[in-house]
This record gives structure tokens, C-alpha cells and sequence, in this order.
């Protein structure tokens, strides 16, 4: 179980999954899986479809409990909390499909959200808002993300830009330490596509960040390290240098995803 | 104060016919004593549908056993006043007390599952309820229902008239108190953290939610208003019945919330009001029959909806025109 204690060495690693496997029946999703997110950086983990990247996700975020390994959060081992207080302690997640909460107004989510970070998710005699700090966050968050003008408006009606904008929104406002972005520009269309990558690119660089995507040139824009996931194996990790000359990674990867975007 | 702020605080602000529509009401006993009665029951059953709300419209939980705590709640009230002392504010308070604490252990069953196992496990507590009642009637009474429930007079001063007088106000001002309160648990962060869960489970976990607690707490809760709708039906009618825990109740408390509107607690009291005279009115003219027209009234209110049938003026527009308003 221990084969892995933290050294002094990795001090500087935020979250670290050690030797995770997942099993559904027969089929190994998850094989024995190593990865060390470092304090600040900006982590892609690339893979191709069925690599078992969403499983990983699910698996460090507490919606699924691995076969064998274990998940270190900031030294504390988390493998068997649930996933609201993972959140608690700092991890955030986004969803490559949008999570949102369609009824209420992107106001409404982000001042519910920064309440709920700032422990005022039980507080039930007071209206939502009479909080100063919740107020001034939810018009910084607002700005942020260029939600202002859209911000009492239902959030089913917004345009699929701004409801992707608020997804990432939502996650900030509960100022992670640890965010894992699954996918964050997936189906934006092109004319709205800057606002977005603008965000993510100004995200606070001491967040240590976790991307999964399949956009190329978004991970080797953004990414200083990336991780390689083939069939629930870790394939190779390094620097983005390293990675584009792997003729590894070539074959496996880069080839067919190079196809699958041009197709 | 920032722009934020102000609209967030709009939401929680009292409208201008909210202490009109409370003035009424209170009124309506005075104005019209040959009704008290009536207005008695409506205030009870609007109670009862608010309470629903608050699982249903706002948490998104849908049950057809809601009517286990209205009638936990009545029977604790009645046998309070029976056995032990006849206060009806102290048996009120037991009323709520008990209900909620069925709610609590309750909760647990409605914590997983999809919408149609909620259904069917709320409607098994129901039945459970109703049964046990049925059985142990050396306690109840079972089906001749629990007769010689005496009030003592309301603060020690009001005694409970024939006509309903002391009753109506009774159950308004209770009204008033508890949804007063729920007004602010639903406009409450707490609230917004439950509105967070209807619309989305997985991002409310994904927020830092507690989900379950969240669930469990708003579950009970709502038990202990309906325990209190119940304790105020056998408190004024000196009378527990098995009817108390009946199946129609569950079913006519969703009906009503559908009348009146989900996730906007006047629309419990709003269809109750609707239900209640139509089907005093409708059983006076026909009553056989009378839920017929119930029946037809619920067809042609969510075949046409309750925007539209509210505004009947934009009934002959063309459809267009109508969504062009909206």
C-alpha cells in the first residue's frame, strides 16, 4: 500500500494518485496509474478515446472508488472521502458536458457557490446576497468571465458560449488549489472560442492545474508537462518538447488525433 | 452596496400585495363567519401543500406519501390532547416534533434511486402509516378513528367555537408564522444550495454540497410543517381519522401544488384556495360527480397552462403574438 511515501523531494506535489487501478468486472479501465500533479502547473493528460482519462477524473474527484491505489491531496490521503469534501479541501472539477443549474440565474449560481465555499451553506435566516463578500466575489467573478450583462438572466436560455464560460465560473468560485479542467473548449464554436481561452490562460498561477483535451494546439499553448494515457496505462510523461518527438506517442496518439480533428 | 447585491436582495423583498393577500385572509373570518370553516381547512391544506413544496418544487424529491406526516402528525396532536394535556400549542408542538422526527428517518430512503423509486417508497411509507394506524386501535381507534379529543381553550382564553371563529385564526396565524419562516429558509443560501440540487445533483456535489445532509434536513423539515397542517386538522375538527393518512391526501396536495405552481410557496396557498371552493362548489351542485370536473379542471389546466388560463385575453391571439409577450 505504501510503496510510495511522500519524500521531501515531491513537497512541491499538490496531488498525487499512486498506483491506481480500477476494475469494472472483467475490464481493467484504470492500470496501475502514477501521476504527480506539482504545485502551479499546468498539467495536460492526453489520451485517445477510451484511453481512460473520465475514469482517472472520476476516480481523483470520489465518484468512483478505485480497486487498489490511493490519492494524496495536499499530504492527506483522500482515497475515501466523498466528493463534496474533496471539494472542501481545495480539489475542483469541470465537466466536459456543462453541470449547470438551469433555473437560476448565472448570479444566482455564482452567489450560491462562493456562499457555499465561504461556509454559509447552512446559514438559512438570511437572504442569499446580504453578505458584502459574497456580493463583491460574484461581481469579480462576473467580470472575470464576461458574464455581467447576461448575469440575471436563466441560465438555459444563455448562448452555449456563456453557459461554458459559466461552468468554468462556477469552479473558480470556489477557489480551488487543485482544478481539473475536462475538456474546456469542447464544442465552443470558433467565434466564441477567444473569451474562453483567454480565462483559462489567466487562470491564478498558483492553482495547480489538471487539463484533459484533445484540442492540440490549446494543450501546447497551455501545458509545461503532459501525461500520455493509452488503454488505462500510463504511456510516457514529460515536458511538451518531449512529448511531440515521441514516436510512441506519434503512433498511439498524436497520429490518430490529428485525423479525428481534420475529419 | 454593488449591483449584485441589489439584484440578489430583490428576490427576498416583500411585494406590495403580499401584506394585502395576508390582510384578506385574516379578514375573511370576520367578513364572512358563515365561512370560517372552510377558510379553516383552506389555510390547513395550503399549509400542507407548502410543505410539499419545499421537497418537491424546491428540492425536486417527488413523493405520493406525504400525507404519513400530516397524519403522524394529527394523530400525535390528538392523542396529546387526549392523554396527556388538552394545550393545543403544546400539542402542536408534539405534532411537529413527531412528524419531523418520522421525516428524519424518512429521509434516508429518498437520498438515492430516480423519481420513480421516490414515488414508490414514499407511497410505501404512506401505506405502512395508514396501516399501522388501522392496527394498533387500541391506540387509535382504528377505523372508528380516535373520537373524545377535547381542546382546551387557545392561550388559555380562546375556546374553540362551534363556528370555526377561534379555529380559522388559529390555523391562519400558524399558517403565517411557518411560511413567514419557510419564506426565508427558501430565499437563504440554505435555500439556494437545495435549488442547487433539484437542478443538478452532480454539480452540487461537484460545489462542496453535502447532498444528503442537505436532503435529510429539508426532508425533515418538511415533515414537521406538515406534521403542524395535520396537528391543526384534528385540533380543530376534536376528531383523528384514519382519512388522515389516506392516499387521496397525498395525491389532492400534489394536484393543488400543481394548480397553484411548484418552487414559489404561494402557489401551494394559491391552490388551495383553487381546490378547496371548486370542490366545495363543484360537490354542492353534483355530489356524486364533482370529481369530474376536478378531473376536467386539471386537463385543461396543464393541456393549456396556467399562464395562459390566468390571462384569458390572449386566448384568441394568435400563439405568436402570446410568445412574443413572454
Amino acid at each position: 500500500m505504501n510503496a510510495h511515501p511522500i519524500h521531501p523531494e515531491n513537497a512541491e506535489t499538490v496531488l498525487s494518485a499512486q498506483g491506481l487501478v480500477m476494475r469494472f468486472g472483467g475490464i481493467t479501465a484504470t492500470n496501475n496509474v502514477t501521476l504527480n500533479l506539482k504545485k502551479g502547473a499546468r498539467h495536460a493528460l492526453i489520451g485517445p478515446n477510451g484511453a481512460g482519462k473520465t475514469t482517472l477524473i472520476n476516480l481523483l474527484t470520489g465518484v468512483l472508488q478505485p480497486t487498489e491505489g490511493r490519492i494524496v491531496l495536499e499530504g492527506h490521503d483522500i482515497t475515501h472521502l466523498a466528493p463534496h469534501q474533496r471539494v472542501q479541501r481545495g480539489m475542483v472539477r469541470t465537466f466536459q458536458i456543462n453541470q449547470l443549474f438551469d433555473t437560476l440565474s448565472p448570479l444566482q449560481t455564482l452567489a450560491l457557490t462562493v456562499s457555499q465555499h465561504l461556509g454559509l451553506g447552512t446559514k438559512w435566516w438570511q437572504p442569499l446576497g446580504r453578505n458584502q463578500q459574497v456580493a463583491r466575489r460574484c461581481e469579480q467573478l462576473l467580470t472575470q468571465f464576461h458574464l455581467t450583462e447576461v448575469m440575471n438572466q436563466p441560465t438555459h436560455v444563455l448562448a452555449y458560449g456563456k453557459r461554458r464560460l459559466l461552468e468554468i465560473a462556477i469552479a473558480l468560485a470556489c477557489e480551488p488549489r487543485v482544478l481539473l479542467l475536462d475538456e474546456p473548449v469542447a464544442g465552443v464554436p470558433a467565434g466564441e472560442r477567444e473569451e474562453l481561452l483567454q480565462t483559462v490562460a489567466a487562470l491564478p498561477a498558483d492553482v495547480s492545474v489538471l487539463l484533459i483535451e484533445h484540442d492540440m494546439d490549446l494543450v501546447f499553448s497551455f501545458a509545461n508537462f503532459m501525461t500520455v494515457l493509452v488503454n488505462g496505462t500510463l504511456l510516457t510523461e514529460g515536458t511538451p518538447e518531449k512529448i511531440a518527438n515521441d514516436p510512441q506517442v506519434k503512433a498511439v496518439y498524436l497520429g490518430h488525433g490529428k485525423e479525428v480533428d481534420h475529419g | 452596496m454593488n449591483e449584485q447585491q441589489q439584484s440578489l436582495l430583490k428576490y427576498s423583498r416583500f411585494k406590495p400585495w403580499e401584506p394585502v393577500l395576508w390582510l384578506l385572509a385574516f379578514a375573511a373570518p370576520v367578513l364572512v363567519p358563515s365561512h370560517a370553516l372552510i377558510i379553516n381547512e383552506i389555510a390547513i391544506v395550503g399549509l400542507f401543500a407548502v410543505s410539499l413544496d419545499l421537497i418537491l418544487g424546491y428540492t425536486g424529491i417527488v413523493s405520493l406519501g406525504h400525507a404519513a406526516f400530516f397524519g403522524l402528525g394529527g394523530y400525535a396532536a390528538a392523542l396529546f390532547a387526549k392523554l396527556v394535556m388538552p394545550d393545543p400549542l403544546v400539542g402542536l408542538a408534539v405534532g411537529i416534533g413527531t412528524a419531523a422526527l418520522l421525516g428524519f428517518a424518512a429521509s434516508f430512503t429518498v437520498m438515492r434511486g430516480s423519481d420513480l423509486t421516490r414515488l414508490m417508497v414514499t407511497l410505501g411509507v404512506g401505506l405502512i402509516l395508514l396501516e399501522l394506524a388501522n392496527k394498533l386501535d387500541w391506540l387509535t381507534g382504528g377505523a372508528d378513528g380516535l373520537q373524545g379529543v377535547v381542546m382546551g381553550p387557545l392561550l388559555g382564553r380562546f375556546e374553540f367555537d362551534l363556528n370555526g371563529i377561534t379555529a380559522a385564526y388559529y390555523s391562519l396565524t400558524v399558517l403565517l408564522l411557518l411560511f413567514l419562516l419557510l419564506r426565508q429558509v427558501v430565499q437563504s443560501p440554505f435555500g439556494a444550495t437545495l435549488k442547487a440540487i433539484r437542478d443538478n445533483r452532480l454539480r452540487a456535489m461537484a460545489i462542496g454540497i453535502p447532498v444528503n445532509a442537505k436532503l435529510a434536513m429539508v426532508y425533515t423539515l418538511a415533515a414537521g410543517v406538515a406534521g403542524a397542517a395535520g396537528a391543526l386538522m384534528t385540533q380543530t375538527t376534536g376528531f383523528a381519522s384514519l382519512d388522515l393518512f389516506e392516499f387521496h391526501r397525498s395525491a389532492d396536495v400534489m394536484l393543488i401544488l400543481v394548480i397553484g405552481g411548484t418552487g414559489w410557496l404561494y402557489g401551494g396557498l394559491a391552490g388551495a384556495i383553487v381546490f378547496k371552493l371548486l370542490q366545495d362548489f363543484l360537490s354542492a351542485i353534483t355530489p356524486q360527480y364533482w370529481t369530474f370536473w376536478i378531473g376536467l379542471f386539471l386537463v385543461v389546466l396543464v393541456l393549456v397552462g396556467r399562464e395562459r388560463l390566468m390571462r384569458p385575453w390572449t386566448w384568441f391571439k394568435r400563439p405568436s403574438s402570446a410568445g412574443s409577450k413572454a
